[in-house]
């Protein structure tokens, strides 16, 4: 399957090619065929919000993620796709700068530069290393003062990206020619993003591609040949970047799905202020808060702290003031090794027992008033949580913080890998529990669920980036907010 | 690399001030005799202290360290005096199986603190097997090593410093050993470029099992015999060895000269309670004390870095 992509004449051998790409988890699809042709000097814009499949992309060109269906083709040659590609994809000239740091914060800034370089040469890598890295250093960030023989441990948060940065351009056997930055401003300031987003132009301009995602669109528009726009595993558009505008890039992000409005808007009288935070994030009694936003803008973190502010004591009281549901079940939610009942009742063992020991009885009658109420699908409580599926979890994990008599509730994005038919039944609930007076904070990456929201609050680089009410919150809104539409200082 | 050098400071303090101690409570210490005899067996301690520390690197704690130090002392007691070619294969062996063991844990993602823990009974049982009852005897040319009379400054101090400059070499500027502390340090960017965890940890605990031998045949060279208990104590020594050296538990931050420094504190620290004529009941309880004191020193310390 050869890629046949012919630039104004010049034959140019596309540094890659993916071809009807597919990449299926399970039943999940992370990407629908995918069509992408990278041609040398590019620059190519990725923008999308959660979940798009922004980072199954990344992966698939890296090489880290055999894809499920169809080709990559690295330098025009065909090959099909297997576990060799990473390989393939070094060799290929392409390097990631991932979005979460990786680097070794126990070694120096050198001695990183030793990681990728796979074939360095052994004799006096020291002083090769530290040289190729000052080199790569002052190229991109001039003026900079990072030390190569300092750890990267004792670095600031912007200076490490900035070592991760260089050594992704740095010289090596190999050199660079398709670089992957993703989100890679997150911690620079304005002046060293200038710098960065200078250097990307000028790789560009002497045959290298990048292709750079990023929430900042000053950003993309500033550095970008070609914006591809992506929503659910699903390339929408690619075209080139003088054909967008900001409006249209927000437009072409987020089509409106037509979510049947639950009768959300008939309960309107909230009660007091029952909760505010340093951050301007603030509830009232009988509220559903959202907390929107880009993955990882720091709503984990306002709900951590909103949640542990409350909660840590060095005594458990029987009226807790707040309770968690977890989205990540695995991690903080279920107890793998138990019954259906005693994850359902671990909440409230110390609310509902009236001595030290556990009031087995009550744990009784709770898990089945609840096991009736909101249907979940088991025969027997006794059986192992594990035994039921994500939904039917996760439904166990609400009724566990429900159960509780607590007036807020704080939820981490709980709808993680669960269907349609059990968010309707949580909406619901929800609704119910809000009529009688309880506080919902709930951080969600889909927009359906935040549309059910009273009141939302956009996140952005860890801040409240936007506070929405009433008509305010839609898709559109939360969109600009969730992206920088400031112009990039120039 | 500053903080590096603070990290070193704190454990070369401890071994001065105490070694400031044992020369003013037994000024006769203060010689070429004296020395030999306070640090001959801080030798064995600081090369298992070293195997500790290439474990500790990659984020895994090894409690079959004293157990595999006393299986080697019996081998070499035993097979290495009376059949070198059967004796020196069986090393070998225990260090790959040290090697295998490194794998293995990290195909199968299992706690080292288990496997290690586990091992530590194969080892013992082994060390019973081959030499049932306290005694064999120690090859000619390793008592003639460990009892060498060097010019000016004895064996038991040039052999801490050889094996921790070697090994700061080893860890610290070598190619190999920024990877292992990489491991250590951030497994996931090691994966990323392309390099085999599996073979690097291997690697890591096939080094601490070539230290666990050496360990074994240096403590036979010294006490002529061996006993299948003989280095039960060093799994613990080893690991406060470590920490007292300015390593840490997680994040592939070790120093091995620090190591070494930490096991002559720890060495040191016994003769010292000798001196001071505590019972032997309260020794054990008293080098707890030490240890406690270096380590709440080194969090003000790190404290007050993290602050600044």
């Amino acid at each position: 399957m050869k890629a046949n992509h012919t630039l104004l004449g010049t034959e140019e051998v596309p540094i890659i090619s993916l071809a009807d790409i597919g990449v299926s988890f399970g039943a999940v699809k992370a990407l629908t065929d995918v069509k992408l042709t990278i041609m040398p000097g590019e620059c190519l814009g990725v923008v999308g919000h959660n979940g798009a499949g922004k980072s199954t992309l990344v992966n698939v060109i890296n090489g880290r993620l055999s894809p499920t269906q169809g080709d990559v083709c690295y330098n025009g040659e065909a090959r099909t796709a297997d576990s060799r590609n990473a390989q393939l994809a070094r060799n290929a000239g392409i390097r990631s700068v991932f979005q979460e740091l990786s680097l070794c914060p126990n070694l120096t800034v050198l001695e990183n530069m030793r990681i990728p370089y796979r074939n360095m040469p052994l004799r006096s890598w020291r002083s090769n290393a530290a040289s190729k890295v000052r080199n790569a250093l002052d190229t991109i960030f001039p003026g900079n003062g990072i030390d190569p023989y300092c750890l990267v441990g004792d670095l600031p948060i912007a200076e490490r990206q900035m070592v991760e940065i260089a050594i992704a351009f740095s010289r090596r056997d190999i050199d660079a020619r398709l670089v992957i930055l993703d989100e890679p401003t997150s911690s620079l300031d304005g002046a060293i993003a200038d710098q960065l987003l200078n250097y990307i132009k000028q790789f560009c301009a002497e045959g290298g591609s990048i292709i750079f995602i990023s929430h900042m669109l000053g950003e993309i528009f500033n550095v970008a040949t070609r914006i591809v726009v992506m929503k659910d595993g699903c390339i929408l558009t690619n075209d080139d970047a003088n054909l967008f505008t900001r409006d249209s890039l927000v437009d072409a992000m987020g089509h409106v799905v037509a979510v049947d409005v639950v009768e959300s808007q008939q309960h309107t009288a909230f009660g007091d202020e029952v909760l505010r935070m340093e951050n301007g994030l603030h509830a009232r009694q009988g509220e559903v808060v959202g907390l929107a936003g880009l993955a990882g803008h720091g709503q984990a973190e306002a709900l951590a702290r909103c949640f542990l502010e409350r909660s840590s004591d060095w005594r458990t009281t029987r009226e807790p003031k707040v309770v968690f549901v977890a989205g990540d079940r695995s991690r903080d939610g279920v107890m793998p090794l138990w019954s259906i009942m005693r994850n359902l009742s671990l909440q409230t063992l110390v609310e509902f027992s009236r001595s030290l020991l556990v009031d087995r009885k009550a744990e009784t009658t709770l898990a089945q008033e609840w096991h009736r109420k909101i249907a979940i699908k088991t025969d027997n409580l006794d059986d192992s949580i594990l035994s039921l599926s994500g939904g039917n979890q996760q439904k166990v994990l609400f009724s566990r913080a429900l159960a509780s008599s607590a007036p807020i509730v704080v939820m981490d994005d709980p709808m993680r890998g669960v269907d349609v038919g059990t968010k309707k039944e949580v909406y619901r609930m929800i609704r119910e529990e809000v009529v009688k007076g309880r506080t919902f904070l709930w951080y969600s990456t889909e927009t359906d669920e935040i549309l059910q929201c009273d009141r939302v609050f956009v996140f952005r680089d860890g801040e409240v980036a936007a506070e929405l009410s009433g008509d305010a919150i839609n898709e559109e809104n939360m969109l600009r907010a969730s992206f920088d539409m400031q112009e990039v200082a120039q | 690399m500053k903080s590096d050098y603070l990290r070193i400071l704190l454990p070369v303090m401890s071994l001065t001030a105490l070694l400031a101690a044992v020369f003013y409570m037994q000024p006769r210490t203060m010689s070429y005799f004296g020395l030999n005899l306070l640090f001959n067996l801080a030798v064995p301690v600081a090369l298992a202290t070293i195997a500790q520390m290439m474990i500790l690197m990659v984020n895994d704690i090894d409690l079959s360290i004293g157990t595999f130090v006393s299986f080697c002392a019996c081998v070499t007691a035993t097979f290495v005096q009376s059949d070198p070619l059967v004796g020196y294969s069986i090393l070998l062996a225990a260090i790959l199986v040290y090697a295998g063991m490194g794998a293995v844990i990290h195909a199968r993602g299992l706690p080292a603190i288990v496997v290690t823990l586990g091992m530590s009974f194969f080892w013992a049982g082994m060390a019973v097997l081959v030499l049932p009852s306290p005694g064999g005897s120690a090859p000619d040319w390793l008592r003639a090593i460990m009892t060498t009379k060097t010019p000016f400054v004895p064996v038991a101090i040039i052999a801490p410093i050889v094996i921790g400059l070697c090994m700061h070499y080893v860890v610290k500027r070598s190619s190999l050993g920024v990877l292992l502390r990489g491991v250590g340090g951030n497994e996931q960017a090691i994966e990323r470029s392309g390099w085999s965890v599996l073979g690097l940890k291997a690697i890591a605990y096939g080094i601490a099992g070539l230290f666990g031998v050496l360990a074994g045949m240096a403590l036979v060279g010294l006490a002529t015999s061996a006993d299948a208990n003989i280095a039960l104590r060093y799994t613990l020594l080893s690991i406060a060895g470590v920490i007292l050296g300015g390593g840490e538990f997680t994040g592939g931050r070790v120093s091995p000269i620090g190591a070494v420094i930490g096991a002559l504190t720890l060495t040191l620290a016994a003769s010292f309670l000798s001196f001071l004529h505590l019972s032997s009941d309260w020794q054990i309880g008293a080098q707890g004390a030490i240890l406690i004191a270096v380590l709440a020193l080194r969090l003000v310390f790190t404290r007050r870095e993290g602050l600044a």
